[in-house]
């Protein structure tokens, strides 16, 4: 496989503020790819340096393997879709469509008729002559994408387009654009804060934090993976509890903690196969997602991997509740359950016994305050 | 319930006052311009003619005049509308104490009684134009004129735009650049047509402003004559009725002028609003 | 050296401040800058550097230093400028201060009075002015509903592009001796004999007036209509008398707009050139016939530009005065 885009040790400060720390990553070819971060973590900025609106401070960018420095966004084999789309209010949409052939010298006739077959395809050409005001949301947001696709890019680029729609139309269009993605067969880079929508569409998905690229990998990967902390509670939940590493072995960390002696994964290194290196004395953090705990019965004996909190609330949301337990751990522990109808749920500011599969927790090293 | 209907009747007193004193002497000069006398009076009545305006219509000086000023009038309009363009443009690419120095200077016409650039303009440009050795073709009235007219229609003008042009969603402009369009080709696809309607109206506005001035025109304007300074000095000789029958038509034209863009202005809010419609329609049944 | 060297001079160095301010911004500053010519593209760059220079320079700066420059020469005729003779003087700045070296007064009377009251009638007329304006204003922007306001709109728009000369005739036809407001005065039996309005200059203020009303009420209009009527409405439900909404709620928002107004109003006001003209009496001494005369009476250009200069001066000292006073800046007060 060929790599769509390069980056190779890119940096992007603007003034004395670091947007983007150096950075390598390798974008497959034909990949749905998203950038997954809260806002300012530098997600939009390393988007836009890939088009070309950004010139990296050092470093190259590489678009299917040509040095794109110097060149302006106008000459990228890129296509951006913005997050408010920017289509232009006083063309209508066949001419939106078009404009990227117009530029490029290509005939009316033809230009039409490639708008047209284009708005075919995302089911508007009934509405080729109108102006975009007159559009849905959603309507909109398809004329983005035959916009930009017209142009034929090798990199399709989208920046966060879908936080606009309501959400049952941007669950429908998650579906679309993915569809469209193997449709066209080229590269997506899709810049989101909405784990959702990066889990569900991409094919790798890079998890950002303050300018630096925090994990990269398949969505499953990063679940039941996460490489660091910020990680690990950021795609999904998860409990952290502090503690000391008391042994290792067959892959599993044994950790003193403030609810007592608790066991989990050891996590992977940065390359993502072997595990990081954790020996007895190390400070660490355990990590466990709120729907892997479970609820022991009362008259079972405790088990190996279990703890006792205090049942400070309890919410119900359809098919799940959630608990919010006091382990004293000075912040709330959360458990989650689907919900079921048999069995009466424990009551408020009652002591619970709870536990989790080893295998279901991750043990990193504790992170220095330097990160 | 007393106390409101006392306060809605002062309210309805001040604005009927209002309106008298704004439109009263306009209609008592229009009136005159029916009245036979010839010294323009409105009561009594002693007749109603039409003469003043048939001599209106063969009065070679003020149809001479006319003619100037359209000619300066679309002249300054066109000039001012592309310096003023270029002058907001560059406003928006200045930041920090470069822009403040920049907005100074090209507001600063607007803050300068137009006397004193018409002044300006004259005294200059006397010098210059024989630096240059072109006095006999640029040092006359028109030229001048339109000039000093520029100045501060330009600024005007920059102002008008430049309101607009803040309000530009720049990845409009991203987004033509990202499909390959040149920096000309945004220019010229993307921002002209977006400041389209501010560029009209400050062409409107500029052709008015020019064809109206006279402070700083009767300075610039040397030996020729616009409609304005032939005015001038008619008034100035004396009262004629003629003159009120310019006053009317120009009055005339003006409203008619006003109801059309106020005509043109709902049709173009009644279009939005079916836009509007139609889109909350299709959103109505893409969420069903 | 000429009085164009000196002016080429003096642009130049304007110019190079420009310039330098440019670089030391780009240089402070946070984001990533673009070159001009790149931002914009050779043929907008050139057009956007032809067309700010050609207006700023040939139509506004070099106009400006020039006649400053000419202010402080003498009069001379054309073969001996920049001969020998050609020095720089006070003279015409003395002659408005204290008059010509052969008149026994101590001052210029004439012409310090009739600059002083030109000023402060401008002022007392701005201030008329914005009191009759502002009622209007607030009434459109706040309590009227949509068609009273497009009528009311479209009404004012009627004598705005009626010009001054026109307005100042209609006047004229108005106050005369024996013009209709002194028909109707004492057909109601109001006064016995006509009233002297142009001779007393009333007519001229009325018309000064009434020229630069509507000048005042758009912007006035345009800022009070930008406030929210619930903060109006609040602090009505909170007790407050009439007065002390507008004085400390609808006034403070619409300052900027009220500024404005005031400065066209105060600057047209005593720049004008028309309504003197033809409304003056004759003891009328506007400031501005009296620059007209010192060009096209004594064909004395350059003390035609200083006291030109002397206008311009009062114009800007009154716009920094009602920055200052209402603590704004240039730009808010330029919308």
């Amino acid at each position: 496989m060929t790599s769509a885009i390069e980056l190779e040790k890119v940096r992007i400060t603007f003034g004395t503020f670091t947007a983007v720390h150096e950075t390598d990553l390798q974008i497959r070819d034909g990949e749905f790819f998203s950038f997954l971060g809260p806002s300012g973590c530098g997600k939009t900025t390393l988007l836009r340096t890939i088009s070309g609106f950004v010139q990296p401070s050092s470093g190259h960018v590489r678009i299917g393997g040509a040095d794109m420095a110097g060149i302006g966004p106008n000459k990228r084999p890129t296509a951006l879709i913005f997050q408010n789309l920017a289509l232009f209010p006083m063309m209508s949409v066949a001419e939106n469509v078009a404009y990227g052939l117009r530029v490029r010298g290509v005939g009316k006739s033809e230009r039409e008729a490639r708008a047209l077959k284009l708005l075919d395809q995302v089911a508007l050409s009934p509405h080729a002559h109108k102006k975009v005001s007159a559009l849905s949301g959603g309507q909109k947001q398809r004329v983005a994408i035959a916009r930009a696709l017209a142009v034929e890019p090798k990199v399709l680029l989208l920046d966060e387009p879908l936080s606009a729609l309501d959400l049952k139309l941007r669950q429908h269009m998650r579906r679309e654009l993915r569809e469209i993605q193997q449709r066209v067969g080229i590269t997506f880079i899709y810049i989101t804060h909405d784990q959702g929508e990066a889990l569900n569409m991409s094919d790798r998905i890079a998890v950002m934090n303050a300018g630096r690229i925090e994990q990269v990998g398949h969505g499953r990967e990063i679940y039941a993976n996460p490489q660091s902390a910020f990680v690990a509670s950021f795609v999904g939940e998860s409990n952290v509890i502090p503690g000391r590493v008391a042994a290792v072995g067959n892959g599993l960390a044994h950790v003193e903690t403030p609810l007592g002696r608790l066991a989990g994964r050891v996590g992977l290194g940065p390359d993502g196969s072997a595990p990081i290196a954790l020996s007895a004395g190390d400070e660490a953090q355990l990590f466990v997602r709120p729907e892997q705990i479970r609820l022991v019965a009362p008259d079972q004996p405790r088990p190996a991997c279990g703890f006792g909190a205090r049942l400070r609330d309890l919410s119900f949301e359809g098919s799940m509740t959630h608990l919010e337990l006091d382990a004293g751990l000075g912040m709330p522990c959360n458990a989650s359950f689907m919900t079921s109808n048999a069995g009466a749920l424990p009551e408020i500011g009652t002591d619970l016994a709870l536990q989790f599969d080893p295998l279901d927790a991750i043990v990193l090293r504790q992170e220095g305050r330097a990160a | 319930m007393n106390a409101q209907k006392i306060n809605s009747a002062l309210v309805s007193l001040y604005l009927v006052l209002f309106f008298l004193f704004l439109l009263g002497p306009l209609l008592v000069m229009a009136v005159s311009a029916f009245n036979t006398p010839s010294y323009p009076q409105v009561w009594p009545i002693r007749g109603v003619t039409l003469n003043w305006f048939v001599q209106l219509f063969h009065d070679k000086e003020m149809l001479e005049g006319l003619r100037t000023s359209v000619v300066i009038g679309v002249s300054v309009s066109i000039l001012s509308v592309a310096m003023g363009l270029a002058g907001a443009l560059v406003m928006t690419q200045l930041f920090g104490t470069s822009r403040a120095y920049y907005y100074f200077l090209v507001v600063a016409p607007v803050l300068i009684p137009g006397i004193v650039l018409g002044i300006a303009t004259v005294v200059f440009w006397r010098d210059f134009t024989g630096l240059l050795g072109l006095r006999s073709l640029l040092y006359n009235g028109t030229v001048l004129t339109i000039l000093a007219q520029s100045s501060f229609v330009s600024s005007y003008c920059m102002l008008i735009i430049l309101a607009r042009l803040q309000r530009f969603d720049v990845s409009q402009e991203e987004a033509a650049l990202d499909l390959g369009a040149s920096y000309p080709q945004v220019f010229r696809d993307v921002l002209l047509p977006y400041l389209r309607p501010a560029i009209l109206s400050s062409a409107m506005l500029g052709f008015l402003t020019s064809f109206e001035n006279y402070n700083a025109t009767t300075f610039a304007i040397l030996a020729d004559k616009t409609l304005t300074t032939v005015l001038a000095s008619r008034v100035r000789m004396g009262s004629s009725p003629v003159i009120s029958a310019l006053a009317t038509v120009i009055v005339v034209l003006t409203i008619l002028a006003a109801l059309m863009f106020e005509w043109v202005k709902r049709r173009e809010q009644r279009r939005q609003w079916s836009r509007e419609k139609e889109a909350r329609e299709s959103e109505r049944l893409e969420t069903a | 050296m000429n009085n164009l060297g000196i002016t080429f001079v003096a642009t130049a160095l304007m110019l190079a401040l420009f310039f330098f301010l440019v670089r030391y911004d780009r240089h402070r500053a946070v984001t990533a800058q673009v070159g001009f010519f790149r931002r914009n593209g050779a043929l907008v760059g050139t057009y956007l550097v032809l067309g700010v220079g050609i207006w700023m320079l040939f139509t506004f700066i070099m106009p400006m230093v020039f006649m400053v420059d000419l202010s402080f020469h003498h009069k001379l005729p054309p073969s001996k400028v920049g001969g020998p003779e050609d020095v720089y003087t006070l003279d015409n700045y003395r002659m408005f201060l204290f008059g010509s070296t052969t008149s026994t007064d101590s001052l210029n009377w004439l012409h310090l009075r009739s600059f002083f009251m030109t000023i402060f009638i401008s002022i007392l007329i701005t201030l008329v002015t914005f009191a009759i304006a502002y009622p209007l204003a607030y009434y459109m922007a706040q309590v009227a509903r949509m068609q009273v306001l497009r009528l009311l709109l479209l009404l004012l728009v009627i004598p705005y592009w009626v010009n001054d000369i026109l307005r100042a005739f209609a006047f004229r036809i108005v106050m005369a001796e024996n013009g209709f407001l002194n028909q109707f005065l004492q057909g109601i039996g109001l006064t016995h004999g006509p009233i002297d309005f142009l001779g007393q200059n009333i007519a001229l203020y009325v018309a000064l007036c009434y020229s630069h009303l509507l000048l005042m009420t758009f912007p006035l209009y345009n800022a009070i209509e930008a406030q929210d009527h619930n903060q109006i409405e609040a602090a009505r439900d909170l007790g407050a008398p009439w007065w002390h909404i507008h004085l400390f709620v609808v006034m403070p928002h619409a300052k900027p707009g009220i500024a404005s107004g005031m400065t066209l109003c105060f600057m047209l006001t005593a720049g004008a050139v028309a309504t003197p003209m033809v409304l003056g009496g004759p003891n009328s001494l506007w400031f501005t016939p009296i620059v007209y005369d010192r060009f096209y009476q004594l064909f004395d250009w350059p003390q035609g530009a200083a006291y030109a200069i002397v206008l311009l001066l009062a114009c800007i000292a009154f716009v920094f005065g009602v920055l200052k006073l209402t603590g704004l800046k240039l730009g808010e007060i330029t919308k």
